[in-house]
């Protein structure tokens, strides 16, 4: 949990980007290892970095590494969120209705066939090719990202929901509200979802993990956010070429995808704990 | 006095999948022709092992089941030809008491939500007087309306049950269905529960089945009790009569094995052999046969028929009639 903290609190430092500025070019500073003062003759005051040193040394345009890191940490984590946001309501939705409608039948096949084998299909894409390719064809900016990560990610939500829906659907509680007419949507919506929710909100924690993985990898490999701006896949992916001359490059936003990752499991890991119990008191 | 609920030939089969491609190889007969009428302001008892088919009947009695064959009426309508919309307006005048107080409760409502919801939809109440018609209804069911606010976990199983009761009682319903709702509870939670019904019934006149395999907990509420093993009625009776002549050997059964509270009272065990045959492959003839004390060669081959012993006394046997 204070993990989880420490990711926001990233999060809540970036509205400070105007402090770190991550964008301004010092081409006499270019290289400088992480915790090296300025040189205030090669450059103006305005442009000089908070305290006069670069906390985590500049790039091979001058740039100061931690005000980037900085920027990279609001969109990483945006399209974690996000994309994860896109996943579990697409997956909630095709979870609940094939938990809920299962047995009736649409031509010659049931609705649980259906959506379930699509799942499989979908599940047979390998999914980071299927964003290539789509990436590709659509202009590379942040949301095309989020949305393709958010719809490739959806059917382990959908497989969890359907299968705590089938054992909700013969409770009590749910017999009761259709013996008493509510609505189905209802039903489903408001009766069963927050019951069936905590499986996958365990699993989203984790699933934020992958979307900010996937998002650093398609933008290490040249196709997510574009450059000038900054996620910690491109700062990687540029660093990576002066491994040897300024190895901070590619070690610093390496790390902070590893710790982060490893929070957001960490954290799902927690929750699963934390329901548990929970649930088996029948809160 | 006319009836609320009329039973007719009501049937569940359940098919059985299995072998290659995974096609129907059997059907479990769960309920097979069953018969009986509820009248206004009457309890029917409806008694039987576990699996027998009493809550499949109880449910298919306000169709939470849909029946394969056969006719629910209720209040005249046929409850399985009704379209969505036909039924969703007959719905709360019926409603179901369940079993188990802790799964028929959702773990996320307040109580306020779980009594009060169904009257928000089917305007019995709206958002300014809700509270006040919930705690109307809490207090029939004897809980205090300072328990409005919380959740189910908080309560114990007698007072969840209760809580069961009054979101059945909310929609102000005709005809209740109460399956089993007394044998999760303690004994002296049981009496309590049974009290509440009885006094609910004496003051609304509300048409009750009620599904028990405790023929004392059954005797002591309903007015005639009908007796099902393996998905059929084998007898129904006014419960006194019942009580005094039994006369299907499964009834004799069940009235031995009750305990009774006067240990110099002298009991006649009827020792049934075996188990409660399936019901996806049942006895030829008379289901009861294999077990039956009083076995003849005709039960092996030929099902009884329903015969009128006294008034409202019928039994599905061998030994009368014919």
């Amino acid at each position: 949990m204070a993990l989880l903290g420490l990711a926001i609190l990233g999060k809540f430092l970036t509205h400070a980007i105007v402090v770190f500025d991550p964008v301004t070019v010092r081409l006499s500073e270019k290289f400088l290892p992480p915790l090296s003062p300025y040189n205030a003759e090669m450059v103006s005051r305005e442009d000089a970095p908070i305290a006069g040193i670069y906390l985590l040394g500049t790039d091979e345009l001058g740039r100061d590494v931690f005000a980037r890191m900085l920027e990279g940490t609001s969109v990483s984590l945006t399209v974690g969120f996000i994309a994860v946001g896109i996943s579990i309501l697409v997956g909630v939705f095709f979870g609940g209705l094939a938990g809920y409608y299962g047995p009736r039948k649409i031509l010659f096949l049931t609705v649980d066939t259906l959506i379930m084998r699509f799942v499989d299909i979908m599940l047979c894409f390998p999914t980071f090719f299927l964003i290539l390719t789509v990436v590709a064809l659509l202009p590379p900016n942040i949301y095309n990202i989020m949305i393709v990560i958010g719809l490739t990610s959806w059917m382990g939500t959908t497989r969890f929901v359907r299968a705590e829906f089938l054992s909700l659907r013969d409770q009590d509680f749910v017999q009761a509200a259709r013996s008493q007419a509510i609505p189905e949507w209802r039903i489903i919506f408001i009766h069963m979802v927050p019951n069936a929710i905590a499986p996958v909100l365990v699993s989203a924690t984790i699933g934020v993990a992958s979307a900010i993985l996937t998002e650093s990898s398609l933008s290490f490999l040249g196709f997510g956010v574009q450059p000038p701006d900054a996620t910690w896949g491109n700062i990687l992916a540029d660093g990576k070429q002066f491994i040897f001359d300024a190895p901070w490059l590619t070690f610093i936003p390496g790390f902070t995808i590893l710790f982060v990752v490893l929070a957001f499991n960490l954290c799902g890991e927690g929750l699963r704990e934390a329901f548990n119990p929970k649930l088996r008191e029948g809160v | 006095m006319k009836p609320v609920l009329q039973v007719r030939a009501l049937k569940k089969f359940f098919p059985v999948y299995g072998g290659f491609l995974s096609h129907v190889v059997g059907q479990v007969r769960a309920v097979d022709e069953v018969s009986f009428d509820i009248f206004e302001g009457e309890t029917l008892g409806l008694v039987g092992e576990s699996g027998c088919g009493k809550t499949t009947v109880g449910r298919m009695t306000i169709r939470l089941i849909e029946a394969t064959s056969g006719q629910a009426l209720f209040e005249g309508q046929d409850l399985f030809q009704l379209s969505p919309q036909e039924l969703s307006a007959v719905r709360p005048r019926m409603q179901i008491i369940f079993q188990d107080p802790y799964s028929s409760l959702n773990p996320r409502f307040t109580v306020e939500r779980i009594v009060g919801e169904a009257m928000l939809i089917h305007n019995r109440a709206n958002r300014m007087n809700l509270k006040e018609k919930v705690g109307e209804v809490l207090e029939k069911v004897g809980l205090s309306s300072r328990y409005m606010k919380r959740y189910p976990h908080e309560f114990s199983g007698g007072q969840r049950q209760r809580i069961g009761i009054a979101r059945a009682l909310a929609l102000d319903p005709r005809y209740l269905a109460c399956d089993e709702p007394v044998s999760a509870l303690d004994v002296s939670i049981q009496a309590q529960i049974i009290n509440l019904l009885q006094a609910l019934q004496e003051e609304t006149r509300i048409s009750m089945l009620f599904i028990s395999h405790d023929l004392n907990v059954v005797r002591h509420l309903s007015h005639r009790t009908a007796v099902m093993y393996l998905g059929k009625i084998v007898e129904m009776a006014p419960t006194p009569v019942l009580n005094r002549e039994a006369a299907h050997p499964y009834t004799w059964a069940l009235l031995a094995a009750k305990p009774e509270l006067d240990p110099k009272k002298k009991t006649v065990h009827v020792p049934l052999k075996g188990d409660v045959p399936s019901p996806l492959n049942p006895p030829s003839g008379c289901h009861f046969h294999p077990r039956c004390p009083e076995a003849m060669e005709q039960c092996k081959t030929r099902p009884p028929r329903m015969v009128e012993l006294s008034k409202g006394h019928f039994v599905s046997c061998h030994l009368y009639g014919d």
